[in-house]
């Protein structure tokens, strides 16, 4: 095709061919790029194992849904929808990108015309669009992007750096293409016409009367500014959160599959090995497996994780985002680019250096993060890492090493004793109506009710557990109870870092369960659920009694009766282990719904953005520093949805609205109920 | 029968209470015996106390030596070991004093020890029969002592009710040349006094008192909403302050502070003696616990077997009320 | 600096609920489950800060019999260098002195700068320490709840009454009594506990310690408890019954009479 202006290649510029100097520009940024991301793979290299090549069909087909498909994005609608656009507008233009640099090398450049020029032109606009709001938005800051003083500064001047960039980018691009047109059509030679109203078809009007020299000028001009600045981009990209670009494939592709368990110790190692592993936990920015470093590399700085993170609506120390921006500057400065390894002493403890103590023990586990970021980075996983290095070294606070000897000697955490596990079944009116049967091995039932620790202990919870057992007797399920035998789930013993006692206490639960014979269990306790449902193995499969309940109540084996008084407002709860981590959120809205005449509203944040009650198991005992408590701020939700009982379906749940009801002061303007006691008082 | 000894404890020449319960433990011990009074000390206050003695103990053996004004234990002991005769018994409170002095004071007069007396049943020259407490006060246990190269009984504060005195005109022994040369390898430095807070709770006539029953810090709002309906204020025991809850400055008890208000409102108290050695005076006490086994219920004059955490706030709520 | 902390394997106090057995002599033992006696505990944990600080090495020695073992190794789990074992069935049915005699004898063995023990244990006597002291013929403080190591010396702080600190020097070598509160102990779970498993504790008896029946053990003590018994319960309080509303109705009515309410 006859070219108006001189390709870039065949060009000169400043005496230097085209095509010499574009292969130097390729090849040196193509080096620097590679040389960069050498380093950055350094600590990788150096990281833990981590098993993250199994299921290849399963992990494409979430990078589809996640990466691709950007699924996680309109969670927050207006910052979605443009990065939506800018991602489309990227993956549009990958192809372009490349061809345009081939173009700086050849003589004969293939035209990438037609329906893919036309794509290309308008996601270069739509990118360009996109840059520009992105750069208004960080002027006019959503409050969210805050950085609160002891983080650290805002880094707005550089985010806008990087954008205007990008657009720079979009507008090299644009002219490249406007010019060239323009030269076109000035000589009537033929050219692919640029997609209407995309800014290369503005540009073209306005250069339309523009000199040939001067076309030529901006055309080679805008090539070369292209070059350089795509170059500039990529090699500057790892050095902040837009290293995202590079990396995020990764990390969603490698992204935890099994949810509601926690990582081992060491992967590879099994558990009667454990004892020839050294160090236990995170201690060092070293113990990190390499999958953790490169969720580092992959945060975005969005913030949408500490936005939802309870813990941190509530004041505690801790912000999820910044663990991972802390750790990620913290890999910065200790694997370099430019310079050696280690600049500052190698091995530095994490804990008493970027992370305090209390920063770590804040986390109730509810996994709000893990369900918001749009890049499925991790964090359970870490936290119980770095508690698990912090149990290790003993650095346990008073507050939950009483709990921890207790459960180790009594196998609960209030140091109960053991045979008094059952008493709450012998309460007076209780035990005449309903006998609970205590499996002793017969294989007399086929249903376990798991009753685990509180539920046994604790005076008021125990209503929990009689109301559940009442609905599977009334129902006529043939179930049992462990009794003295039953030592607590070890649940939150493995989420607050002491891994070995809860492999102690699953080793025992598991033998007295295998020995009572039963093909099934259920459970009251969305804490005990998930751990016999995800920690524990070769355990007969588990239920949360509210699926049970809900199967009953749709094959009419429970009739429910009118609600005592309508004037009721009911708000359902989500536990965190019962909906977030296990998606259980249908079955208790479908009981209630069952009830006639109950009025149920949603809170503002329900289901999988359900907000913490404050935690369960051994986070009841932990002291920490906050303004307020998590389960004030929820009580105050349901308030604020027009309810005046909250429902739940977890006895720590119940623990904490019940306290939090009383603290905030709302004592007869709102009640607490369980499910269990709720479908208990309602069934004919 | 040997010979019985009271050590008194004093301060700015005014001897403590501790002394007459000695005197009523004596007599359980040996009612025929009157026993006498040990005064370590230097001055004028030592001078005073030992007059002060006078009405209620037949003799009194005055220890004055400067290296005693203040009352270091170590040579406290090393004076007694030189004064008092071998084979006697000497009694001595119970107290961070008591306990620092006796153990060390038994081994080098070769007698018994028997700490933290809570009866004494009877003696004869050989052997005596005492009761003791174990497990923080829940049980108790009958010890027998075998007093025949004497003993060093240390005694539960408050467990002995003074006898009413008949008026005596006891002497004044001076003792202090026996003591003998008094080497230091334990010195006293000074005394530092905790950072006294906003609330003096020893000025209160009234106060609510909260325990570890009280769960977790921001439940100690409930207790201070009661004491703003009673015009008193908010103490506390030992856990509550260990647990970083309150401040020490509102503890109450042998290690916290001593405390005469007219009503106290043990909430969430288990009762044991420590905390309870802070209260003098015998306020009307109202123990609320959710264990109705719990040890203050044998010492509060009216008892409420619930949870804290639901009786004060409907406390405070009726109160506000009237 | 090299510290002896002395050690006691105790009935747990807040895991387990002290009764009487249906015989009325003993307290119930069935059920009971054991632990170090937590004031020995803030001893280690306060041993083990001194010598992070100053070097040497922190040993913890107990009498007893095979079942003490557990609370040595939890010590060295925590951190103890040694763990020892003094026992001898010629040492059952010591009194305080007794063990106080064991215990020297064992530290007249060895150098030792500075010996710890919790103030009291679950009988409340807390009187081995002080014992221990005068045996060796060290000076000794009790209640200590704070250390500093100077030359040759410590200065320390004794908790009196009033929330007050008194503030000693005490010559070394020394016998000090640690009052719980002093440090915050660190963690230590079950598997350091199995780390330290397999390490072999020395274990010394009678003739080695030159302890016979004249000095320990029952028929050498003077002080002996013969039952356990719940005295009967007098007065005590007079109970409110009724609903939460009358109760505090009743109480209310109280105050008022003794003069609690203005």
């Amino acid at each position: 095709m006859a070219e108006a202006i001189p390709s870039p290649a065949q060009a000169t510029f400043w005496l230097i061919q085209g095509r010499v100097l574009f292969w130097i520009v390729n090849l040196l940024g193509s080096a620097c790029f590679a040389y960069i991301v050498a380093k950055r793979l350094a600590p990788l290299v150096r990281g833990q194992r981590d098993i993250r090549f199994d299921r290849p069909l399963i992990r494409l087909g979430r990078l589809l849904q996640y990466w691709f498909g950007q699924w996680r994005h309109p969670r927050y609608l207006a910052a979605g929808i443009i990065h939506i656009f800018l991602f489309a507008g990227f993956i549009v233009l990958v192809i372009h990108t490349v061809s345009l640099l081939a173009l700086g090398t050849s003589d004969h450049p293939a035209a990438a015309g037609g329906l893919y020029g036309a794509i290309s032109d308008y996601a270069a606009t739509v990118v360009f669009l996109c840059m520009i709001v992105a750069i208004v938005r960080r002027l006019l800051k959503p409050a969210r992007y805050a950085v609160p003083a002891r983080y650290g500064k805002a880094h707005t001047p550089d985010a806008i750096f990087l954008l205007a960039l990008i657009a720079l980018l979009m507008v090299a691009d644009s002219v490249f293409e406007a010019s060239h047109a323009a030269g076109q059509w000035q000589h009537h030679l033929p050219v692919e016409p640029l997609a209407v109203m995309s800014l290369p078809w503005i540009l073209q009007g306005a250069l339309m009367a523009a000199p040939l020299p001067v076309l030529a000028n901006l055309y080679l001009g805008a090539y070369l500014g292209h070059e350089l600045t795509f170059f500039f981009l990529l090699c500057y990209r790892p050095f902040g959160i837009q290293f995202h670009v590079e990396t995020s494939l990764f990390t969603v592709y490698f992204a935890k599959l099994d949810r509601g368990t926690v990582k081992p110790v060491r992967w590879g190692v099994p558990d009667d090995q454990l004892d020839q592993v050294k160090s236990f936990g995170v201690k060092t920015f070293e113990d990190f497996t390499w999958k953790h470093m490169l969720d580092f590399y992959s945060c975005a700085d969005c913030g949408r994780c500490s936005d939802q993170c309870p813990a941190n609506a509530v004041g505690r120390p801790l912000s999820p985002r910044f663990l991972t921006i802390k750790a990620r500057d913290y890999s910065f400065q200790h694997y370099p680019v430019w310079g050696g390894a280690h600049n500052g002493k190698p091995g530095q403890p994490l804990i008493g250096g970027i992370y305090a103590e209390d920063e770590i023990w804040s986390c109730t586990t509810c996994g709000a993060c893990e369900a918001e970021c749009p890049l499925l980075v991790e964090y359970i996983d870490k936290i119980v890492d770095l508690r698990r290095g912090m149990v290790d070294e003993g650095k346990v606070p008073q507050s939950l090493q009483k709990p921890l000897k207790a459960l180790e000697s009594r196998g609960n955490p209030f140091g109960k004793m053991e045979k008094k596990k059952a008493d709450w079944v012998k309460a007076k009116d209780f035990q005449q109506t309903c006998n609970v049967r205590i499996l002793n091995g017969d294989g007399s039932a086929d249903t376990l009710y798991f009753v685990d620790s509180i539920t046994s202990y604790d005076d008021r919870i125990q209503a929990i557990g009689r109301a559940t057992a009442r609905i599977l007797h009334s129902t006529g399920e043939n179930f049992g109870i462990l009794g003295a035998i039953e030592k607590d789930s070890g649940h939150d013993v493995r989420r607050f870092g002491e891994e070995t006692l809860f492999m102690a206490l699953r080793e025992h639960n598991t033998e007295a369960i295998k020995a009572s014979g039963v093909e099934r269990i259920v459970t009251s306790d969305p804490h005990a659920y998930n751990a016999l449902k995800h920690d524990y193995k070769d355990v007969p499969p588990v239920e949360h009694i509210s699926e049970v309940i809900a199967r009953k109540v749709r094959a009419g084996d429970i009739k429910l009766k009118q609600v005592e008084d309508e004037n009721d407002v009911y708000a359902y709860h989500d536990p965190c282990y019962l909906g977030r981590h296990n998606g259980i959120y249908d079955a208790p809205r479908e009981v209630l719904d069952a009830i006639p005449g109950l009025k149920r509203v949603e809170m503002r944040r329900s289901r999988d953005r359900s907000f913490c009650c404050g935690g369960g198991g051994l986070a009841l005992f932990y002291e920490p520093k906050e303004d307020q408590r998590m389960g004030v701020k929820r009580v105050q939700m349901a308030a604020e949805a027009g309810a005046n009982v909250i429902v739940t379906a977890c006895p720590f749940c119940m623990v904490n609205m019940e306290d939090a009801i009383k603290v905030a002061g709302m004592e007869g303007k709102m009640t607490a109920i369980d499910l269990t006691e709720l479908v208990e008082k309602q069934m004919r | 029968m040997a010979r019985i000894f009271a050590y008194i404890i004093h301060k700015s020449g005014v001897a403590d209470d501790s002394a007459a319960e000695l005197a009523a433990a004596a007599k359980k011990i040996d009612a025929a015996q009157s026993p006498a009074a040990v005064v370590t000390g230097w001055g004028t206050d030592c001078d005073a106390v030992c007059e002060s003695l006078r009405a209620s103990f037949d003799e009194v053996w005055k220890i004055a030596n400067e290296s005693l004004a203040y009352p270091n234990a170590e040579l406290v002991r090393q004076a007694l070991k030189n004064v008092l005769p071998a084979g006697c018994i000497v009694l001595v409170p119970h107290s961070h004093f008591g306990t620092d002095l006796s153990p060390g004071l038994s081994i080098q007069m070769n007698s018994a020890y028997v700490p933290d007396a809570t009866d004494i049943e009877g003696a004869d020259g050989i052997a005596m029969r005492l009761v003791r407490q174990e497990f923080g006060g829940q049980v108790s246990a009958h010890v027998r002592c075998d007093i025949s190269s004497g003993a060093v009984i240390t005694i539960r504060p408050g467990a002995f009710k003074p006898l009413a005195s008949a008026p005596a005109s006891g002497v004044v022994v001076d003792k202090s040349a026996a003591a003998g040369a008094l080497t230091a390898r334990r010195r006293y430095l000074e005394t530092m006094a905790p950072e006294t807070g906003d609330v003096d709770i020893t000025k209160y006539p009234v106060l609510v008192s909260i325990g570890r029953g009280i769960g977790e810090q921001e439940n100690v709002a409930l207790a201070q909403d009661l004491a703003d309906a009673l015009g008193a204020a908010v103490s506390c025991s030992r856990p509550v302050v260990d647990a970083k809850w309150m401040e020490k400055s509102r503890q109450v008890g042998s290690s916290g502070q001593t405390v005469k208000p007219k009503v106290y409102l043990a909430c969430g108290i288990s009762g044991s003696f420590q905390h309870l050695a802070g209260i003098k005076g015998n306020p009307f006490m109202v123990a609320i616990n959710k264990n109705p086994k719990a040890p203050i219920f044998r010492v509060a004059d009216v008892g409420i077997t619930a949870d804290i955490l639901e009786f004060l706030p409907e406390l405070t709520a009726r109160i506000r009320e009237k | 600096m090299e510290i002896l902390v002395c050690a006691r394997r105790v009935p747990d106090t807040s895991e387990n609920e002290i009764e009487m057995n249906s015989a009325g002599n003993d307290i119930e033992r069935d059920d009971l489950v054991y632990s170090v006696n937590e004031p020995d505990n803030y001893a280690v944990e306060e041993a083990l800060e001194i010598v992070e600080r100053t070097g040497g090495t922190v040993t913890v020695v107990t009498v007893g019999g095979d079942d003490d073992e557990e609370i040595l190794r939890r010590e060295m789990a925590m951190g103890a260098k040694q763990g020892v074992l003094l026992s001898d069935d010629a040492f059952e049915g010591s009194d305080g002195r007794g063990i106080a005699t064991i215990l020297a004898a064992f530290v007249k063995k060895g150098h030792y700068d500075l010996i710890l023990t919790g103030v009291q244990a679950e009988d409340g006597a807390a009187q081995v320490g002080g014992m221990l002291a005068a045996l060796l013929d060290y000076p000794f403080a009790s209640l200590v709840n704070s250390i500093e190591v100077q030359q040759g010396k410590l200065k320390i702080s004794r908790e009196i009454e009033g929330g007050n600190k008194e503030i000693n020097e005490i010559d070394l070598p020394c016998v000090l009594s640690i009052q719980t509160g002093i440090n915050e102990p660190r963690y230590v779970g079950m598997r350091g506990i199995r780390q330290v498993a397999s390490v072999p504790i020395p274990t010394f008896d009678g003739p080695y310690l030159g302890v016979n029946g004249d000095k320990a053990g029952l028929a050498a003590a003077k002080v002996k408890r013969l039952d356990y018994f719940v005295p009967p319960l007098g007065k005590g309080a007079e109970m409110l019954e009724g609903s939460t509303a009358e109760i505090v109705d009743k109480l209310i009515d109280l105050l008022k009479a003794k003069g609690g309410l203005n």
